[in-house]
């Protein structure tokens, strides 16, 4: 048996035997199968990743099963294995199995805990079938299928009418660009007769220039197709205008914040366009449409994430926005930058998210920032992680020297977008860099929130609650309440004592701390230094050529990003530690603005408006005016209205005269049948 | 062929049953129907395990003369066998979900769906016109009692609604039936498949048999009988409408309009886009707003429907195959959601929405069930409910973005109103105590969910075993079809250019062809 089969199919079976068989394995036994195996699966996977990276490993394709074959169209469930999916497979699987064990100390009190797991197994499966994918078909079934994991996880508690509409949300919205997707797959087949992903890479630039109708228009092809491919790309990666369901995502449970919409499945658009980078180097307005939508997205994502309260739904933002940094890197040609920012981004989004669940966890769920302070002293080992998080994504470091996790790839993304050259990426640049300054004001607005200025908990009802079941427990228990009922403490804390995490939960925030640290100085050799086309091995297009401009930027280019990392954090410590009062005063001079950030564009009121109730109201116009009031009123009722005015048969058509009626009914079928043929 | 005739016993087992239940009290008839569909099972496993795949086109053939030049003559081909083995397949699971649920007048009620199911064998079957006439007229027969004596408060109304319908179609049907056999001198279907019919004649026989098809699918606007039989109709009664009796039509299409009259259908299929974009769109947003839950399953329904009346005027391979797969899909898919909807009905006798939620939480194995069958009604991969949609969808591509793109929006819309139906019923917190009250499924329950689910998976991850059984049919289909098939409007072409201004002019005028095509598919 070949590893990649274990590495993709043990999280299916251990989903199976959590998901079906808690009820007689119990609770413990379905947790360690579902964490034992993404361990087991991990290991295998970073096996698998090493000898790409020393450069000893060759593409293998690893058959499984026929899955549709009609016509000229063929395709079967296969496991492809190359660079770029083990660069995935070491991303999934390591984040996934983290993300297990910390499942262990966070969901701890969740009376659901089989289920839990066994969709967070399901989710890692999907997620490796898309990945391993060989074809556009199986990629879309792994697409698919994270996306019923996320629906599923995002609605985990679904008591809660929130959850369940975000979830909803998450997979409508999604299915919009999965359209995208799909036209993109038909197209696919009917310009080049198949599905399989060599081929089409292979005779993608002999379409180069060639034209197709579409739509009664007619457009370039590649552009066309890569279009359409890229809006189901925009879907999962939540790119403006299909970004809406990711914030409300945050409904799920933290640990799922962490692997599916932060590491793993939000990155499926970067990994599919990376995988498909040859077709897209076909065509270069595709690339331009690519380039510009991450750019707004990294834009608008950034200045939304600078508003937010709730401390998951500014990671939330901080994400889209990195997902947009991503595509334009892409759309620049950048590739290797492209993943390499989401091999870098899946360690420290993941520790920020787990860091940011860890808090909660603390602090009793309560998730409002404005309700935080003072934490540092108090859960000091998740403060260090997210220290460590906000520095591997603000990208600090010393150029030429050393630096954090995302000083390595975000950099890179800069200056491939500088030395790209187009007047369309060096704007992309000004933009980063414009959305690098507030990535760094956020998320350092993020930490002084949180962990340094005084406590403001008591205004929390999470922590009142908190505190009053603690003290009722303390009263009966023991008989005494030295800090008295009112919950008067003047330090703002409430008498409320927030925990350090378990050691579950701490391993993870440490290791991935690690690679935070690590990740960039490790392995950006490989992803992205002259050579990397060995290392990649045409798994993706890989630009020589690009790699070198981007060592001939100017300095101020190269510098550009410390810059704005330093301003944006030293606004943030004006703002949020040395001047308090600074914040509201501002955001009372520019109110407008402000609340345009605030409600997020406005974006999701748009779309109530313009699709959901138009399409409920339009429901009821063709149910109520269409059906019933014209089709019926005309068609059937008409008829009987005739029938019963001549003969009154309607009223005896009751239930006892049906057996005869109906027999002759049947009787004068047949001896009509019987008179035509025997004239 | 060998000469033992299975089918006829097929046909007979059912009807020796439906005598015996008429005779019987109700635990006797119920048990009696049991058997012989189960009887019926085991012959159509027979039948399928005797097929020979990719032998000749027509297997199991029997003819016997009756009277007056009226032929008893059967025999399958792939297309038939698939449609057969879905019809033995769900009526034990029908006699099942009726099993507790019908009271009164039960010997009569078995012995009803166990003559709907010789009738439907015999439609699939039938090899002579007229044979196949009686077969799918008479088929409303007992539906139509099962509706009118067994089902809801409504039950008049709905049964006259379904049987005006269906009867108007087919008046026109047998006047073009008689009209072919007069031409061509036979009422055998095979060679009336292979026979060429005059292009001009070939217009109103397609319209003659299109109103009949168009309303057993059903096609919008010819639809609004089907919500209110589903609604009225008990389960079981559901089950086999939504299951069996709905995919006559497009076997209609595929067996009659197709081959016998391919340069109509051509013409034509501007036509059946346009009704079928109307569908999808205009059916799924109305099953957005419904309260009931069947009538919601009902309007998805025809917006599936809609998706396998383009994929069958695709005229090519993928289109075809597809349009079958949704049909045996959508028999398992929609006949499980209505037998979800039956389980929680017999606990509640509602099937008011918004009497329901949280049934996750004391129903935690229906939800699981129910889950499944959701995503597979909605298209996801890996679930039977894709393979079919996406090789349709692939299938009409070729023929008109446009339309793959109005239908394709399908899986939008169709993600839309399962998942708030799911949302409504299967989640949220128990807002009433009686629905908190509601056991989980019994062992009969699980035993007609499990087979379901379980060929739900099977075809969504190895279709293989259904496509394989029809290929050379389709096949022979498709290259029937090839003289009439109309020209895609993608129309590639590569970037090697030959002189500037021919192929300008070329182009506009192709350009504009394809344009006019589109006006007409709207």
């Amino acid at each position: 048996m070949h590893p990649i089969q274990l590495i993709v199919f043990l999280p299916l079976l251990a989903a199976l035997v959590a998901g079906l068989g808690a009820r007689l394995i119990g609770k413990v036994p379905a947790k360690l199968v579902t964490t034992g195996a993404l361990f087991a699966s991990c290991a295998l996977s970073w096996m698998t990743f090493l000898p790409f990276l020393s450069g000893s490993a060759e593409a293998s394709v690893v058959p499984v099963l026929q899955w549709v074959r009609s016509g000229d169209l063929d395709f079967s469930w296969a496991l492809r294995v190359d660079t770029l999916t083990a660069v995935m497979l070491v991303v999934i699987t390591s984040v996934s199995a983290l993300v297990h064990l910390y499942s262990w100390g966070y969901m701890d009190e969740d009376p659901d805990q089989p289920r839990f797991f066994a969709y967070l197994s399901l989710f890692t499966f999907a997620m490796l079938m898309l990945v391993t994918a060989d074809n556009l078909v199986q990629m879309f079934f792994g697409w698919e299928g994270v996306g019923l994991a996320s629906y599923l996880l995002i609605g985990f508690w679904f008591r809660k009418p929130s959850a369940n509409a975000a979830a909803m949300k998450a997979f409508v919205v999604n299915r919009v660009g999965d359209l995208g997707f799909m036209m993109g797959i038909f197209g696919t087949f009917l310009v080049f007769g198949t599905v399989s992903i060599p081929a089409i890479l292979a005779a993608a630039p002999g379409m180069a220039g060639s034209t197709i109708g579409f739509l009664g228009y007619r457009f370039d092809t590649m552009t066309v197709l890569c279009i359409l491919l890229f809006i189901g790309a925009m879907g999962k990666s939540a790119q403006l205008g299909l970004h809406t369901w990711l914030p409300d995502a945050m409904e799920g449970p933290t640990p799922v914040s962490a692997l599916i919409h932060a590491a793993t499945m939000v990155t499926a658009g970067v990994f599919m366009v990376c995988r498909l980078s040859p077709m897209f180097e076909t065509s270069p307005v595709a690339l331009s449409f690519v380039t510009a939508v991450g750019a707004a997205t990294c834009f608008f994502a950034a200045t939304v994430g600078t508003t937010q309260t709730d401390i998951k739904r500014v990671i939330a933002y901080s994400t889209c926005s990195q997902l947009g940094y991503m595509f334009f890197a892409a759309g620049v040609g950048a590739y290797g930058a492209a993943m390499f920012h989401l091999f870098t981004h899946a360690f420290f989004k993941a520790l920020l998210f787990l860091g940011a669940g860890s808090v909660i966890h603390a602090m009793h769920h309560e998730q409002d920032m404005r309700y935080y302070g003072g934490l540092r002293k108090h859960i000091p080992l998740t403060f260090w992680a997210m220290m460590m998080g906000t520095l591997a994504i603000t990208g600090v470091g010393i150029v030429d020297v050393a630096g954090f996790a995302g000083f390595y790839s975000k950099d890179a993304i800069l200056e491939a977008a500088y030395a790209r050259g187009t007047g369309l990426s060096q704007m992309a640049f000004f933009v980063g860099i414009f959305a690098a300054l507030l990535t760094s004001f956020y998320s350092w607005r993020l930490m002084f929130l949180t962990f340094w200025g005084k406590p403001r908990w008591e205004q929390s009802e999470h922590i009142q609650h908190a505190v009053h079941d603690a003290h009722g427990h303390d009263d009966h228990a023991h008989g005494h309440g030295d800090h008295g009922h009112g919950h008067a403490s003047h330090d703002g804390t409430a008498g409320y004592h927030p925990h350090e995490s378990p050691i579950s939960m701490l391993l993870p925030l440490a290791l991935l701390s690690v690679g935070a640290v690590l990740a960039g100085f490790v392995f950006h050799h490989a992803f992205i230094s002259e050579g990397g086309g060995e290392f990649w091995k045409g798994s993706l297009a890989f630009s020589e050529h690009l790699i070198h401009a981007m060592h001939e930027v100017p300095e101020w280019v190269k510098w550009a990003p410390f810059g704005v990392m330093l301003t944006g954090l030293v606004i943030a410590y004006v703002a949020y530690i040395a001047n308090p009062g600074l914040p509201a005063a501002f955001t009372g001079a520019v109110g407008p603005l402000y609340r345009f950030l605030l409600n997020k564009w406005y974006f999701d009121e748009l779309y109530t408006a313009v699709f959901i109730r138009p399409a409920m109201a339009l429901g009821r116009v063709f149910w109520k005016v269409g059906d019933i009031g014209i089709i019926d009123r005309f068609g059937p009722n008409g008829a009987a209205a005739l029938v019963a005015r001549s003969s009154r048969i309607a009223v005896r058509l009751q239930s006892g005269y049906l057996n005869s009626y109906a027999l002759v009914m049947l009787v004068g079928l047949v001896g009509a049948v019987s008179w035509v043929i025997a004239r | 062929m060998s000469g033992f005739p299975i089918l006829s016993l097929m046909l007979l087992v059912p009807l020796v049953g439906a005598v015996a239940c008429l005779l019987a009290n109700r635990e006797a008839a119920r048990m009696i129907a049991l058997v012989a569909t189960l009887v019926d099972l085991v012959l159509g496993a027979v039948l399928w395990s005797r097929y020979q795949i990719g032998g000749p086109q027509w297997q199991f053939q029997e003819h016997a003369s009756v009277f007056a030049g009226f032929e008893w003559k059967l025999g399958i081909d792939g297309i038939a066998l698939l449609l057969i083995a879905l019809t033995v397949f769900l009526m034990p699971v029908c006699i099942g979900a009726s099993w507790n649920a019908i009271e009164k007048r039960a010997g009569e009620y078995y012995a009803n769906f166990l003559v709907m199911e010789t009738l439907m064998i015999g439609v699939f079957s039938a090899q002579d016109l007229f044979l196949f006439y009686i077969m799918f007229e008479a088929g409303l027969i007992p539906m139509y009692l099962i509706i009118g004596i067994w089902g809801g408060a409504d039950r008049i109304y709905a049964s006259y609604k379904f049987f005006l319908y269906t009867l108007l179609g087919s008046v026109l049907m047998l006047i073009a039936m008689m009209w072919m056999v007069n031409e061509a001198g036979t009422s055998d279907i095979p060679t009336l498949m292979a026979y060429n019919f005059p292009v001009h004649a070939q217009t109103w026989l397609w319209l003659a048999f299109f109103a009949s098809f168009a309303v057993k699918m059903p096609m919008w606007p010819t639809h609004t009988w089907l919500p209110d039989a589903h609604v009225q109709a008990p389960t079981a009664g559901s089950v086999i409408l939504a299951g069996v009796l709905l995919k006559m039509g497009g076997y209609g299409f595929i067996r009659f309009s197709l081959p016998m009259f391919p340069e109509a259908s051509a013409q034509f299929a501007p036509l059946i886009y346009g009704l079928s974009m109307a569908a999808v769109v205009i059916t799924s947003l109305i099953a957005l707003v419904q309260h009931d839950m069947k009538k919601l399953i009902a309007y998805s329904s025809v917006a599936h429907m809609g998706i396998v009346t383009v994929g069958l005027f695709a005229f090519n391979r993928q289109g075809l195959e597809g349009s079958m797969l949704i049909m045996l899909s959508h028999g398992l898919v929609a006949g499980a959601l209505f037998l979800a909807v039956g389980v929680i009905y017999d606990r509640l006798h509602t099937r008011e929405i918004d009497r329901y939620g949280g049934l996750a939480i004391n129903m935690p194995a229906y939800a699981l069930f129910f889950m499944l069958f959701t995503m597979a009604s909605v298209g996801l991969p890996g679930t039977s409910g894709f393979v079919g949609e996406f090789l349709s969808l692939m299938g009409v591509y070729a023929q008109s973005s446009w339309v793959a793109l109005v239908c394709t929006t399908g899986i939008i819309l169709g993600a839309a109103y399962m998942l708030y139906l799911y949302r409504r019923v299967v989640f949220g917190v128990q807002k009433h105590a009686d629905t908190a009250a509601m056991p989980d499924l019994d062992k009969r329950e699980w035993a007609m969910m499990i087979p379901l689910a379980a060929a739900v998976l099977w075809m969504g991850i190895f279709p293989e075993t259904f496509l394989a059984p029809m290929r050379k049919d389709i096949a022979a289909l498709d290259a029937r079809l090839a003289q009439a098939r109309p020209k895609g409007d993608a129309d590639l072409r590569l970037a090697a250019i030959p002189p500037a201004s021919a192929t300008h002019e070329h182009g506009d005028a192709m350009e504009h062809g394809s344009k006019a095509e589109h006006e007409g598919a709207r």
